[in-house]
Parts: structure tokens; C-alpha cells; sequence
């Protein structure tokens, strides 16, 4: 008895979140999304590392010409070089993918964490509320905002990123809050915040101190996966022509500019396609990854 | 429902009606309008009531199975009528797609726990979750349709034939989701006692997963399949658009650029009554495949 309890304290006892990691290391699956996360992490803050072209440089005389040594993706229909705007591409998709995951998680969770906390009231007009929401459907609702939103008429890099930002934030808000919700509702009725109301603990203590740990793990296993879905979903707008555009260079944008050559020019969408799909699979095998090394019941 | 039904469509109207500028801007060619006709419309449209007696009156109408004009004076009804079968035809078989496809590779896979059929399903599902509906739809434009020639890369009728392509293209994601979630449940259900049971009696192992399995582990993916056709329904403007089918997306996309708020708010409302349908139809429907839950 006593030589097994020794074997159990020889190993010091880990959190949820100290297990999760743990398991997650002994992962190549994890190792394989975190490396190509990084690279493009590193494309959108460093461009120049990868490239000396300019993004912006469009010569007509190299219209479409196919990969060859000096541009090893081709040129689109401008005369654009598709290697260098892929790289600088990389920065809008990922910018507007890290901010929409951001407000969805902070107003979401927030929310959610507060209407399952107090119920009554508060819980029904925001689970109403987010009904609503969630009855719209997401490219449609996205295309009535934005154009409500593009009327303005002509804008700057920055208004145009938070537009596309705004738009997802507003329609994908609710699924992190029903996450939340269900979880802080299971949270309430555990012992240890029993435990800590009867001490007299403040409810802001209960959330931020009690529940909030015990809570999170769901919510991050969605922000994870969310983030490369907002980041399809960014070009699913730029490729509609209402979600980014010129200036900005997306992997969304160069589709839309690419899908009218598509018979004389597929070079020039499939490379843009390729770069976002497997920016898209690194965040969900991510997300994959994790979910399984916090479910203590896949293990 | 008839709570959401009323906060998406007045959400909605709110939106489409509240686009800064005029709204009936270049709808005399070249010219301004002229007052009168402006001032009409404006009428006609009660643009000049405050927003939720205009909602008001329009939901008056649409209660009366009126949708109203677009400002061209087409009827939002009739042009609803006559896209609205396409859609629900490509839907219809995206939806058959997703389900045989899906269904049967999570059942394959998660009757052979960590084997070659699983791992297989389980990375094609990744790569399919990962790739957006536009790439699908033009890499299969192009491979299948223009270099090797097999299908006609427009849909030029929408008959069932020349829609399995888009229908599969609309599919690609919800199919991976579909076999996760049938793999996870036939997995959960391999070693309850009722299987063992319908093993021990010495039934076929045909009975025994086709009857016993199925009907519990399928369960969730009905709950998908359901509300995945409200989706599809809203959500097909970009495979509709790829593959040129003449449907609601695309008519709902041509009015919001040219700002024709009358067909939006008349196309919205009809795809959010049939979401919140599917919704209710799929919780009434919980009932009859799980006895366990009872709505009293």
C-alpha cells in the first residue's frame, strides 16, 4: 500500500491543464499543425523573410505566364507575382482570423459565463437572443451586414479588416456562448462553488476565482478550431467580393480576382487555395488535437 | 419560435432597410428620379414610417401570403416560387450525399477501431473539414469539368442528374461531420449490454448493426442532417454561384448588390421560416426514435 502510494506521489500531481500538455507533447499530429501555425505566423509578421517582391507591383507584360525558376508561382492576370502576395497574403487572413476568434471567445464567453452563473432572467433574454442570431444564416447575414457596412464607399486597409472582423463577430458570438453556458450551468452545481458561497464568497469571486478554471477548457477547444474556420470564412466573404479587397491582399482576394481565368490560369487560384487550405487543416488538427488531450474520457 | 421567427426577420429588415444612401438610386438609369417617383416608392414602401411600423405593415402583409413588389414591380412572391424548387432540389441531394457517404464511412470506421479504414476516415474528414466549399467547387470545376472533360462544369438545367456534382460539392463539409459523429456513435455503442445481447441470441452481425446499432447511434447525426438542410438552403449561394444553378442564392445575392431590400428581406424570411421548421421538425422527431424523451 504504502510502496503504491509512493509510486502515485512520485508523480507530481498535474492539473488538467498540466495532463492536457502532457499528453499533447507525445503527439506528432500536434508537433505536425504547431510547426506549420508557426510558419505562417511568421509569414504574416516577417513577409520579407520569404520574399523580396513587392506585392503591389502588377506588370501587364507578364500576364499569366505559368510557373517558371524566377517566379515559382506564376503571375495572375495583372501581371502580379502569385509567390510574393501568397506570403503577404498570409497577414490579412491571419490578422482577421485572430480577431474575430477574439471578440467571438471574449463576448461570447462573457456572456455565457454570466448567464449561466445568475439564470432567471438574464439567461432567457440572451439565450433568445442568441437564437436569433443563429437563425440567420451565416454567408447570408454576413453579405446583409457587409453591404450595409461597404456603402460608406471607398475605405482604408483597416476599416475594411475590421468590417470583415465585425461581421463574423456579430454572427458566430452565440456558439461560444451557448459552450459556455452549458458548462457554467454544470459548473454551478459543483461542490467546491457550493463550498465557496457558503464561505461568503462575492459572486464576481465565484466566476473569476471558481468557475472560470474549471469552464474554459470547452471554449478553448472551440476558439482553436473557430480560428481556421473564421479564417475560410474570410475568404469565403473576399471570394464573394464584399469581404476584404484591394488594398488589402488576402488569400481570399487573390481568389476572387483569380476564379474569372480559372480555364486560362488555374495556377493562379490553386496556389492562394492551397496556402489557405492547409492553414485552415493546421488549425483544426490543432483543435483536434487538443480537444482529445483535455477529454479525460478519449484518453 | 415565433419569438426568433420575429427577431431574424426584423433583425434582417432592419439591416437591409437601414443601408446609408438612397435606396432607389440609379434606378432610373442614368438620371436622378424624378420626385414623384421617389415620393411613390417612398410610399409604397413606408419608408417614411419610423422602422417598426414599417416592419409592422410588412409583416401585416407577408401574414396575408403578400411578399410585396421589388422596386422594379416584380413580384418577390413569384420570383421566390420559382427559384426556391432548384434550391431545394440541390439541397435535397446534397443532403441524400452527405447521408449515405457519411453515414456509411463513420459506421465502417468506428465498427474497426484504430485500423486502416479508420485512420483513413479520419484524415480524409480533416482535409475536408479544412476545405472551404469555393475551392472544393472550383478544383472540382476544373479537374472533372474542364481538363478532363466528364461533367458540363454550368449546370445548364437543374435537373437531379446535373446536380449530384454541386450537390456534392455543398456536401464536402457536412459529410465529414456526419461520419465523425456516426463513427463516435457507434463507437460509444460497440460495447453496450444490448449489443451483446443481440449477439449472444445469435443474430447476424448484418441485424445487429443495421437495427440495433444504427437506430441508437444515429441519434445526433438526425439532428445534424436536420438543421444541415436549413443551412444548405441559406448557405448554397456560393456553390450556386460556382456551378451557375439558377436558385435562391443566387437571386438573393444579385438583389443585395443592387439594394432590392423588398426580395432580401421576402428571400431571408422564407429561409429562416424553413430553419426554424427543420428545427422543430427534428426536435418532434427525437421523440420517435428515442422513447426516452417525452414531451408532456
Amino acid at each position: 500500500m504504502t510502496d503504491q502510494m509512493a509510486v502515485l506521489a512520485a508523480d507530481r500531481p498535474r492539473g488538467l491543464f498540466g495532463d492536457a500538455w502532457h499528453e499533447l507533447r507525445r503527439r506528432p499530429l500536434f508537433w505536425v499543425s504547431v510547426s506549420m501555425i508557426l510558419l505562417v505566423v511568421l509569414m504574416a509578421a516577417v513577409p520579407t523573410l520569404f520574399t523580396s517582391g513587392d506585392p503591389g507591383l502588377a506588370q501587364l507584360s507578364r500576364s499569366r505566364q505559368p510557373p517558371s525558376a524566377e517566379a515559382w508561382f506564376g503571375y495572375d492576370n495583372q501581371g502580379y507575382d502569385i509567390y510574393t502576395r501568397v506570403i503577404h497574403g498570409a497577414r490579412a487572413s491571419i490578422v482577421v482570423g485572430v480577431l474575430s476568434t477574439i471578440g467571438v471567445v471574449l463576448t461570447g464567453a462573457t456572456i455565457g459565463i454570466l448567464a449561466g452563473f445568475y439564470g432567471g432572467w438574464l439567461d432567457a433574454v440572451v439565450s433568445r437572443v442568441a437564437d436569433i442570431f443563429v437563425g440567420v444564416p451565416f454567408v447570408l447575414g454576413a453579405i446583409v451586414i457587409l453591404t450595409t457596412l461597404n456603402a460608406g464607399g471607398d475605405a482604408g486597409p483597416v476599416r475594411i479588416v475590421a468590417q470583415v472582423v465585425l461581421s463574423i463577430a456579430v454572427l458566430s458570438w452565440p456558439v461560444a456562448m451557448r459552450i459556455m453556458r452549458s458548462t457554467a450551468i454544470a459548473a454551478k452545481q459543483q461542490d467546491y462553488v457550493k463550498a465557496a458561497r457558503a464561505l461568503g464568497a462575492q459572486p464576481r469571486r465565484i466566476i473569476g476565482k471558481h468557475m472560470l478554471p474549471n469552464c474554459v477548457a470547452p471554449v478553448l477547444v472551440y476558439s482553436t478550431i473557430a480560428l481556421g474556420a473564421f479564417i475560410g470564412a474570410e475568404a469565403t466573404l473576399s471570394y464573394l467580393g464584399i469581404g476584404l479587397r484591394q488594398p488589402v491582399v488576402s488569400w481570399g482576394v487573390m481568389i476572387n480576382s483569380a476564379k474569372d481565368y480559372l480555364r486560362v490560369a488555374p495556377h493562379a487560384l490553386l496556389f492562394p487555395a492551397g496556402f489557405l487550405t492547409a492553414t485552415v487543416l493546421a488549425f483544426v488538427m490543432l483543435g483536434d488535437a487538443v480537444r482529445e488531450a483535455l477529454d479525460p474520457k478519449l484518453r | 419560435m415565433v419569438p426568433v421567427f420575429i427577431g431574424t426577420t426584423f433583425l434582417i429588415y432592419a439591416l437591409v432597410w437601414a443601408v446609408p444612401g438612397d435606396p432607389f438610386e440609379g434606378k432610373c438609369g442614368e438620371r436622378d428620379c424624378p420626385e414623384s417617383y421617389v415620393s411613390a416608392m417612398r410610399d409604397k414602401f413606408n419608408l417614411d414610417d419610423p422602422l417598426v411600423v414599417q416592419y409592422g405593415k410588412y409583416l401585416g402583409n407577408l401574414l396575408q401570403g403578400d411578399f410585396g413588389l421589388t422596386s422594379a414591380g416584380l413580384s418577390v412572391g413569384e420570383r421566390i416560387a420559382a427559384t426556391f424548387p432548384v434550391t431545394l432540389k440541390l439541397a435535397l441531394v446534397a443532403l441524400l450525399i452527405e447521408a449515405v457517404i457519411g453515414i456509411t464511412a463513420g459506421v465502417v470506421s468506428g465498427l474497426r477501431n484504430r485500423g486502416f479504414l479508420d485512420s483513413l476516415v479520419l484524415v480524409s474528414t480533416l482535409f475536408l473539414i479544412s476545405i472551404p466549399v469555393f475551392v472544393t467547387g472550383y478544383v472540382v470545376q476544373l479537374v472533372f469539368g474542364l481538363q478532363l472533360g466528364l461533367i458540363s462544369p454550368t449546370v445548364t438545367s437543374p435537373t437531379i442528374g446535373n446536380l449530384i456534382v454541386p450537390g456534392f460539392v455543398l456536401a464536402s463539409l457536412s459529410m465529414a461531420y456526419v461520419a465523425r459523429l456516426s463513427r463516435t456513435g457507434i463507437a460509444e455503442n460497440k460495447r453496450a449490454d444490448y449489443v451483446r445481447t443481440a449477439l449472444a441470441k445469435g443474430l447476424p452481425q448484418k441485424r445487429v448493426v443495421g437495427v440495433h446499432m444504427l437506430r441508437n447511434s444515429l441519434i445526433p447525426v438526425i439532428t445534424f442532417l436536420g438543421t444541415d438542410l436549413g443551412v444548405f438552403l441559406g448557405g448554397a449561394i456560393v456553390t450556386e454561384g460556382i456551378f451557375n444553378v439558377p436558385g435562391v442564392g443566387g437571386l438573393v445575392f444579385r438583389s443585395i448588390l443592387t439594394k432590392d431590400g423588398a426580395m432580401v428581406t421576402g428571400v431571408v424570411t422564407v429561409l429562416v421560416l424553413v430553419y426554424l421548421l427543420m428545427t422543430l421538425l427534428v426536435d418532434l422527431l427525437y421523440a420517435v426514435l428515442d422513447p426516452r424523451i417525452r414531451y408532456d
